[in-house]
């Protein structure tokens, strides 16, 4: 195995890579008016806005929830689909620090990032969702062990420590807090295995969910098996994620990774390969659910139409694209790839959770713009929680105070 | 760098924590396999609901709204023109359904039979099955299930996220979206009531005796009497003795029960059983993945080990500083 990452960068002060980039307040506060600051401040405003009116005026008031739909995109998407989009925090740790491909160590923490702001955007969209949420912590003593949502919430509660804890070693480095920087990093072992853990039990038990609710959600997608399909698409979602997260940071934070040999495309090709394999055997698993349920006689009517669109379009389509690039180590495919893996897998989480659920019920719940403008603010927090850390802590180069010691 | 028995015993410790609590989770999932017996839940306690019996005279959802403090139902029979749901302000419904459009709902019926009837009765409420859906889906034991028959719902253990709404395959629970503090509204069976010995609200002003309050058993036995014993009238079937495997509300019918607008896709299985196989599997993951990943781990540092002395003895030092 070769071990390329290990380069020493340019040597910076420390003050740089405080709060404040280097910057007087004034400086900094000038450095922030910037179109793209704009609207991500429009964003979070957006998210704050909604939390007021949700909380102040009621489910009713800022959703389309109604008694046929309890579900709406604030589960459908902020938690069903934010989650398995964050997926790749446990794949890649799994891929450095189990599989010891080493050569994927610099997307690792980045990855790891994403998945702890994913899941905490995920907690945040949910909080919105519930009506008592302050009666959460029920959850930990109650024996409802007959529940999934039981398992879900648990293994959640469980994994964003864990993230929290991975998010621990280069935050530490960051503050320069050597000593329990070692102890963190000599966890990392054990956390890793614990997300592992950890993740395939609730994103398979997202799937579970769904088990108890056959009628209700279309044969196209029910299977008794949806926790494998959700375990395998939160496989496929972290590695596509990977991919095109890691394409756009080195556009977008390109400065933060001069003087690293760091060969992005190689690794972008080798990530592709991963993503083949993986989205091709859930393209066949998709095709078995519907021998299974003897559904093919869905797939004449517009169900089947639009199930189609997610099987062809965004499961088998990314899946050549992921097999050509890598054999043609043409990264910029993989990168396309990439994108209709990520919508593929948000599509499905979707059509499960929103579009294809009450399939035969006459008044289909349409979200309300409401809705979207939370989902959208969550998003937009994410991406300023992940742009305020990646320029401040050792996320995307590594610290040369703290050489890597694999 | 190897496999050190520090870093082995603290995975290990860390993960054998959590295979402890697998066994208690996997139990969880078999709590309600409990129905020996001919009929299941035979003690609990039952309605059985006989629409040919059912005038639509609604005095049962009088009696409920009065017992549950809800506000009084619509006065008048121009409400039954319109089919009603079941609310947060309303637990029980009785609808009207015109049954008579093709002539083939009434079985066996003579042609232009002047006792035919061409309107049917039928009340909704919570079914209250023996091996609850949303109980089981209820993560904090908000819904719960009396051993006697109700299913119970306590708001002050509820965190509001309908999940039972979506395990419920008769769409019973409603939310009260317009609260700031949300409550799931549905027929509590009376368990209150109950508790004294008294008969659910609803069934003890039914003035027709289309509404039959007792054991399940005798439920059962009663309801296959009257329609195993009249072939002629009754649809050959009892909604309810297997739907979801056993509801404590069980209905007989002389019209087909979609008719009523009953649920037809309920399957004959406690909805508790669909999610068993899948509550399996944690305790598999837990004592599985750990000793597999570190297998891995060990794997791949045996690996790069090798890798690195075969590189060392060829004197090729590129890119490997371990």
């Amino acid at each position: 195995m070769s071990n390329v990452n290990e380069n020493a960068l340019e040597p910076r002060t420390w003050f740089e890579n405080k709060i404040l980039l280097g910057m007087t307040g004034k400086e900094y506060v000038r450095s922030l008016l910037t179109p793209i600051n704009m609207l991500a401040a429009f964003a979070v405003a957006c998210a704050v806005f909604m939390f007021v009116w949700r909380f102040g005026w009621g489910l009713a008031a800022t959703t389309n929830l109604d008694q046929n739909t309890p579900w709406g995109i604030w589960i459908g998407f902020d938690m069903m689909t934010g989650i398995v989009l964050a997926a790749g925090g446990f794949t890649i740790g799994a891929t450095v620090e189990l599989f010891g491909l080493k050569d994927y160590a610099p997307i690792e923490r980045p990855a790891i990032l994403t998945g702890f702001l994913g899941y905490l955007m995920s907690i945040a969209g949910l909080i919105a969702d519930l009506g008592r949420p302050w009666n959460m912590v029920f959850v930990m003593g109650s024996n409802g062990t007959a529940s999934v949502l039981f398992e879900v919430a648990w293994c959640v509660m469980c994994y964003s420590s864990v993230l929290f804890l991975e998010f621990t070693v280069p935050m530490f480095e960051w503050l320069g807090w050597s000593r329990i920087h070692r102890v963190a990093k000599k966890l990392l072992l054990a956390l890793t295995v614990l997300s592992v853990m950890f993740s395939t039990m609730h994103q398979s038990a997202l799937g579970s969910l769904f088990l108890m609710a056959p009628g209700k959600l279309h044969p196209l997608w029910y299977t008794p098996y949806i926790f494998i399909l959700f375990f395998t698409t939160a496989v496929i979602a972290g590695i596509s994620m990977v991919i095109v997260e890691s394409g756009l940071s080195h556009k977008i934070f390109h400065a933060q990774f001069e003087g690293q040999h760091v060969d992005a495309d190689a690794l972008t090709v080798g990530l592709g390969k991963a993503g083949a394999i993986a989205t091709f055997a859930y393209f066949f698993l998709k095709v078995q659910t519907v021998t299974d349920n003897h559904a093919w006689g869905y797939l004449k009517t517009g169900w089947g139409a639009w199930w189609l669109v997610e099987v062809l379009g965004f499961v088998l389509l990314p899946s050549i694209l992921y097999a050509y690039g890598a054999r043609n180590r043409r990264a910029r495919i993989v990168r396309i790839g990439g994108v209709f893996g990520v919508l593929g897998i948000a599509l499905n989480r979707l059509n499960v959770s929103v579009i294809a659920y009450n399939w035969n019920i006459p008044n289909h719940y349409v979200p309300r713009w409401s809705e979207f403008v939370l989902s959208f603010g969550l998003v937009g927090l994410g991406v300023v929680l992940f742009r305020f850390i990646v320029n401040r802590m050792p996320i995307l180069h590594p610290d040369p105070a703290y050489p890597q010691e694999h | 760098m190897k496999l050190s028995r520090r870093n082995f015993l603290k995975v290990a410790g860390a993960t054998s924590s959590a295979a402890l609590v697998a066994p208690a989770l996997a139990r969880g999932a078999e709590s309600h396999e409990e129905h020996i017996g001919a009929i299941v839940g035979a003690d609990e306690s039952s309605v059985l609901v006989d629409t040919t019996l059912c005038v639509g005279c609604r005095a049962c959802e009088a009696a409920c709204s009065e017992k549950n403090q809800l506000p009084a139902p619509p006065v008048g029979d121009k409400v039954l023109d319109k089919k009603r749901e079941t609310g947060p302000t309303a637990l029980t419904v009785v609808n009207r359904f015109d049954v008579d459009e093709t002539g083939k709902e009434l079985q066996q019926q003579p042609e232009g039979d002047a006792t035919k009837r061409a309107q049917r009765f039928a009340k909704t409420q919570c079914m209250h099955c023996v091996a609850p859906g949303c109980a089981s889906a209820c993560p904090n034991r908000a819904l719960d299930k009396k051993p006697n028959g109700p299913v119970t719902y306590d708001a002050s253990r509820c965190m509001g996220c309908r999940y039972c709404m979506v395990a419920c395959p008769f769409g019973v629970p409603k939310y009260e979206y317009e609260a700031l503090a949300p409550r799931v509204v549905k027929c509590t069976f009376c368990a209150d009531r109950q508790a004294q010995g008294l008969k659910p609200a609803c069934t003890s002003v039914c003035p027709t005796g289309a509404l039959t309050f007792g054991r399940r058993a005798d439920m059962v036995a009663e309801a296959r009497k009257r329609v195993y014993g009249n072939p002629d009238k009754y649809v050959q079937h009892i909604y309810g003795e297997h739907e979801a495997g056993g509801t404590n509300w069980l209905y007989i019918s002389d019209v087909p029960f979609e008719k009523l607008a009953m649920k037809a896709d309920v399957i004959d299985k406690p909805y508790p059983d669909l999610v068993k196989g899948a509550l399996g599997v944690p305790p598999f993951v837990m004592t599985l993945w750990p000793p597999l990943l570190m297998g891995f781990y060990v794997f791949s540092n045996r690996r790069a080990a090798n890798n690195a002395k075969h590189d060392a003895a060829h004197g090729d030092s590129e890119g490997h500083h371990e």
